[in-house]
């Protein structure tokens, strides 16, 4: 299984309400909520984390659920994101942002 | 409204979140528009450490939505890294200009921004029309290179349109004019008084015929800008228990100064960013309290008005006429324009 690097899009807005994340694609205002489990894999997607490793400290550290379980979820949960454009997903870390 | 709008927003209200803030970063403006409601064009602006600490702030508050203005907003020289800071802080952003500072290097770094969108004021297709509007020679033609700079960088420009005299009902025209320049449209009916209560300018408004035209056209329906908005009437009206106008409750203005108003044309002072921080002045204002509880049927007039249903009460307009619970004769007029029957306000 190769390793999964989910990263949110620079051409979206997002917030945190409460228990759920909103998210605003740039490209055509479309909006989108993300609830409890999703906004935790949202807002760990820098570019940088690997889904495993995500899925393993956010979301089972947070939720009673099986590893690979989860991770099959949220992997299906990224791959619908990107294809809505506002995550992109890559086999390798992304660079780092040049400040 | 989308249901999924209409749940933050409800969610946002729920919770007394500042969902959408509007921030003007200066009143200096390079033109001289015959309808501005600005009084004040001096005072001490934020300077960019102070913004930045701001948004940092109406970001943990919860807000998303920011909307940032002016005066003339790129009179401003560190307005790209406002922006560019907004940004970072995954505001969505639009910005409203007069568009005739923005060049490439602006329309380029817009693009690069992603910004929800660019809102350009125009008030004619005739160039000597928007010209005598703005007081300035050439305006038209900066601003509409503006709007060719922005779309051809890809950012989502939007052409907004005050209705009123000079312009009278040439408002189809510009509407062609942003379809050719591939813009949007938008189309706002009122000009309203100035901040400081003066109404002399509300003469440049339309008559009731056009204002009832503009009603009734299907096309402008849905791209309303968010005040005043050209609605038609409701089916029903609205609950006595509702709230009047989101102004306050999700929503407010932050002026070039750090005051907190409810809304830009809402002068009720909730506080100041430089001697109370943000969140402070939203969650515990005593003025913000009490606009908090006024629902409809706390307006003596209005909850008792056969027109409440097809009229949009601005509490904003209605406070400047110096009552907050009461009617804003502007809307009144409004209401008689769109149905044609004169609300018991304007018989007075």
């Amino acid at each position: 299984m190769s390793e999964l690097y989910p990263a949110r899009s620079p051409a979206t807005a997002w917030r945190r309400l409460e228990d759920e994340v909103i998210v605003m694609a740039a490209q055509d205002s479309t909006l989108f909520t993300l609830n409890e489990v999703a906004a935790l894999i949202w807002e760990a997607a820098d570019g940088q984390t690997a889904l495993a490793t995500i899925v393993r400290d956010r979301v089972c550290a947070e939720y009673e659920v099986d590893f690979e379980q989860a991770y099959r979820d949220a992997e299906e949960l990224v791959q619908a994101l990107a294809g809505h454009g506002i995550l992109m997903v890559s086999e390798s870390p992304l660079e780092p942002a040049q400040s | 409204m989308s249901a999924l709008m209409d749940h933050i927003t409800r969610k946002a209200l729920a919770s007394g979140i500042p969902l959408s803030v509007h921030l003007d970063v200066t009143w200096r403006c390079n033109l001289n528009c015959l309808h501005c409601y600005l009084t004040e064009r001096e005072g001490h602006e934020l300077t960019g450490e102070p913004i930045s600490g701001l948004l940092e702030e109406l970001a943990s508050c919860g807000t998303l939505f920011l909307v940032l203005s002016g005066g003339e907003v790129f009179l401003r020289r560190d307005f790209l890294e406002i922006v560019e800071r907004a940004r970072e802080l995954a505001f969505s952003v639009r910005i409203k200009t007069n568009g005739t500072l923005v060049d490439e290097k602006a329309a380029r770094k817009l693009a690069g921004l992603h910004v929800a969108g660019v809102e350009v004021s125009l008030y004619s297709h005739r160039p000597e029309v928007h010209d005598a509007v703005t007081g300035a020679a050439g305006s038209f033609v900066r601003t509409v290179e503006a709007v060719q700079r922005l779309v051809a960088h890809g950012v989502k420009a939007r052409i907004v349109q005050i209705l009123m005299r000079p312009a009278g009902d040439e408002y189809r025209q510009v509407r062609e004019l942003a379809a050719k320049l591939g813009a949007e449209y938008s189309l706002d009916p009122t000009v309203t008084p100035r901040l400081n209560g003066e109404r002399g300018v509300t003469g440049l408004n339309v008559p009731h015929a056009l204002w009832r035209q503009v009603f009734e056209d299907p096309e402008l329906r849905g791209g309303a800008p968010e005040h005043c908005p050209a609605s038609p009437e409701s089916e029903s009206a609205p609950e006595l228990d509702s709230l009047p106008c989101s102004a306050g409750h999700t929503s407010c203005y932050v002026s070039p100064t750090g005051d907190v108003y409810p809304c830009v044309q809402f002068p009720l002072l909730l506080g100041n960013v430089n001697e109370r921080p943000f969140r402070e002045i939203w969650q515990d204002s005593p003025a913000a309290r009490r606009l908090r509880a006024i629902r409809t049927a706390d307006l003596p007039v209005c909850r008792s008005c056969e027109l409440l249903s097809a009229c949009s009460r601005c509490p904003g307009l209605a406070y400047m006429e110096g009552d907050l619970l009461g009617p804003s004769r502007l809307n009144c007029e409004q209401a008689f324009a769109r149905t044609g029957r004169r609300p018991a306000p304007l018989a007075e």
